[in-house]
């Protein structure tokens, strides 16, 4: 495989691992604006880890993910007592403010970024990527999918159906921050080299938008987005800048002929048969 | 170099404040009315400076300049409504949100493959004879106007929010828009008056920035959206007076963060405070209008 594949290929799988992570929330019916802050805490404790200590490499990016879980539940715990925007708001500000923090810490660097020792090639962030995926498609198959997809469509409702409604959002946020902060650990450990510049405001945009442009209504959703984002850049490139351009316009049109993403609860039903099952088509929320 | 006296440096804080206050009026104009985080704000926000740098670099005089950049945005943010809240007001609230991070992403990268993505600097268009000096302190008039501008406009905006029949029925879109279209308000025409309205706070601001700092890159828009954003959080979502003071707060906070740590903390005390008001006092700090205008 020529190095430029391999290098897309790698992008891909993490973007993947990512997508997940932004995806476990909304599917709840909240938005993390600082999944790139998760990633960075999660990549750079896992790196901090690997570097210091005998800890291995797999096990440290494990409790990278670990650290951004905790880092989450800190924060979402007073922040999802209120309802709305507030919770995207406050992930933003978290994310923006792990991001300066970061360039202020010494320990691991500062604005000069932190070089990595330890090394993963693709084989290894795939097999993560793919874990990933079937973990969180397994998960949804499960009374936890369900009662999250409740929670998404009518709060009210499943309130009234006895579920602990903040117990499963703040559920959903911490472990999709957890799959983030692995994915930060796998970025770092593949490049052998982080800086918090990478893990700012548009990066945790990006992943929002992967999830959102492929859909939450299914656990397919983000798979597809991520792949799309992260192949059509590349498939466009030979236009340069003009590339981004055109990039955000087909996303603009395609948001205006399918509002609720490509890979919808009806497509997939339309596909697969009644796929529910599996947690492959979660159901339409209102037609 | 003498290390500049605290007061000059809060009239300076309050002065890039008017600038982070309008667009967090745009934003909180947004949200309160629309319930619509829109993060095409930013990209007016840039257009509006790059405009009016590119135009003043061609020869154009820098009032020609700031009108065209002004009217240019008016439309743009027109074009931004025609492809987010009106296609997809049933979509669930995070579809528009979708459409407006691409627009941001549209705008930069447009702006980059016109203009290049260096920093570009305007030529000095006010001498030094229009600062204004009160004792010690120096208070750059362009600016000073720049301020009265937002003040006056917000004034204007929250008058017409409480007395007009738009007004009422803006707010009455704030409170339930189903329950706005029963009552005959017609949307689908008033709407894009709140684009209209926050694209042209987002534009000045831009204009302000440009013609005051005298510097504008194609992703200006991202740092004074999230300054933006903050002013906002601070002076509670959907209160228009809010925002001003909320900016006010955020520039103060920034210049006197850089004069007594350093410039490396500004971010780690702006966000540290706005994550702060968010978990302990997420209406603000004057409360929110519960996600409805308050004038």
């Amino acid at each position: 495989m020529s190095g430029y594949a391999e290098g897309v290929l790698v992008l891909l799988a993490i973007n993947i691992v990512f997508a997940y992570g932004a995806f476990l929330p909304i599917a709840a019916g909240q938005l993390n604006l600082g999944v790139a802050g998760f990633a960075a805490i999660g990549g750079y404790a896992s790196a901090y880890l690997s570097t210091n200590t005998a800890i291995p490499v797999l096990i440290a990016i494990l409790l990278g993910g670990i650290a951004a879980g905790v880092i989450a539940l800190a924060v979402a715990a007073p922040v999802l007592r209120t309802r709305g925007i507030y919770l995207a708001l406050a992930t933003f500000a978290l994310g923006e403010l792990v991001r300066a923090t970061i360039l202020n810490l010494e320990t691991v660097g500062g604005a000069a970024g932190y070089p990595v020792a330890a090394y993963i090639g693709l084989p290894v962030i795939g097999c993560f990527a793919a874990a990933v995926v079937v973990l969180v498609a397994l998960l949804f198959a499960t009374r936890f999918g369900i009662a999250i997809t409740a929670v998404h469509d009518d709060e009210r409702v499943a309130e009234l159906m006895g579920l602990d409604i903040r117990g499963f959002q703040i559920a959903a946020f911490v472990l999709g921050s957890v799959i983030a902060g692995i994915g930060g650990g796998l970025y770092a450990h593949h490049f052998n080299y982080i800086e918090a510049q990478y893990f700012n405001i548009s990066l945790s945009i990006s992943i929002v938008l992967y999830v959102l442009f492929g859909g939450t209504q299914s656990v397919l959703g983000p798979l597809f987005g991520a792949t799309v984002f992260t192949l059509l850049p590349e498939l466009l490139r030979s236009s340069a800048q003009w590339r981004y351009v055109l990039f955000a316009a087909i996303v603009i049109v395609v948001m205006v002929v399918r509002p609720h993403g490509l890979i919808t609860g009806t497509l997939i039903r339309r596909l697969f048969g009644d796929a529910q099952d599996l947690g492959l088509g979660r159901r339409e929320r209102r037609a | 170099m003498e290390r500049p006296i605290i007061s000059q440096q809060v009239v300076n804080g309050l002065m890039l404040g008017s600038i982070y206050a309008m667009v967090g009026v745009a934003m909180t104009l947004s949200i309160g009315i629309l319930r619509f985080l829109n993060f095409s704000i930013p990209a007016l926000f840039m257009i509006g400076g790059m405009l009016t740098w590119a135009l003043v670099h061609i020869g154009v005089s820098w009032p020609l300049a700031a009108l065209a950049a002004l009217v240019a945005d008016a439309a743009v943010a027109l074009v931004v409504e025609a492809f987010t809240w009106r296609w997809m007001r049933r979509a669930g609230p995070f579809i528009p949100l979708v459409s407006s991070m691409a627009f941001l992403i549209l705008f930069e990268h447009l702006a980059v493959a016109l203009f290049g993505s260096d920093l570009q600097t305007l030529p000095r268009l006010f001498g030094t004879g229009v600062d204004w000096r009160v004792g010690h302190l120096i208070v750059s008039i362009p600016q000073l106007a720049g301020l009265l501008i937002s003040v006056a406009m917000v004034a204007a905006l929250s008058l017409a929010l409480a007395r007009t029949s738009m007004g009422r029925a803006l707010r009455t879109i704030a409170e339930d828009s189903d329950t706005a279209l029963l009552l005959g308000v017609d949307i689908g025409r008033i709407v894009p008056l709140v684009f209209l309205i926050s694209g042209v706070f987002a534009a000045l601001a831009g204009i302000l920035f440009a013609l005051n700092y005298r510097q504008v890159d194609p992703f200006m828009g991202e740092v004074l959206g999230l300054k933006g954003i903050s002013a906002m959080v601070v002076g509670g979502m959907g209160n228009v007076w809010g925002a001003i003071v909320g900016g006010m707060i955020i520039g103060l906070v920034e210049v006197l963060s850089i004069d007594l740590f350093g410039a490396d903390f500004v971010d780690i005390t702006v966000y540290g405070l706005l994550l702060l008001i968010l978990v302990v006092r997420p209406t603000g700090l004057f409360g929110g209008a519960e996600m409805g205008v308050r004038a």
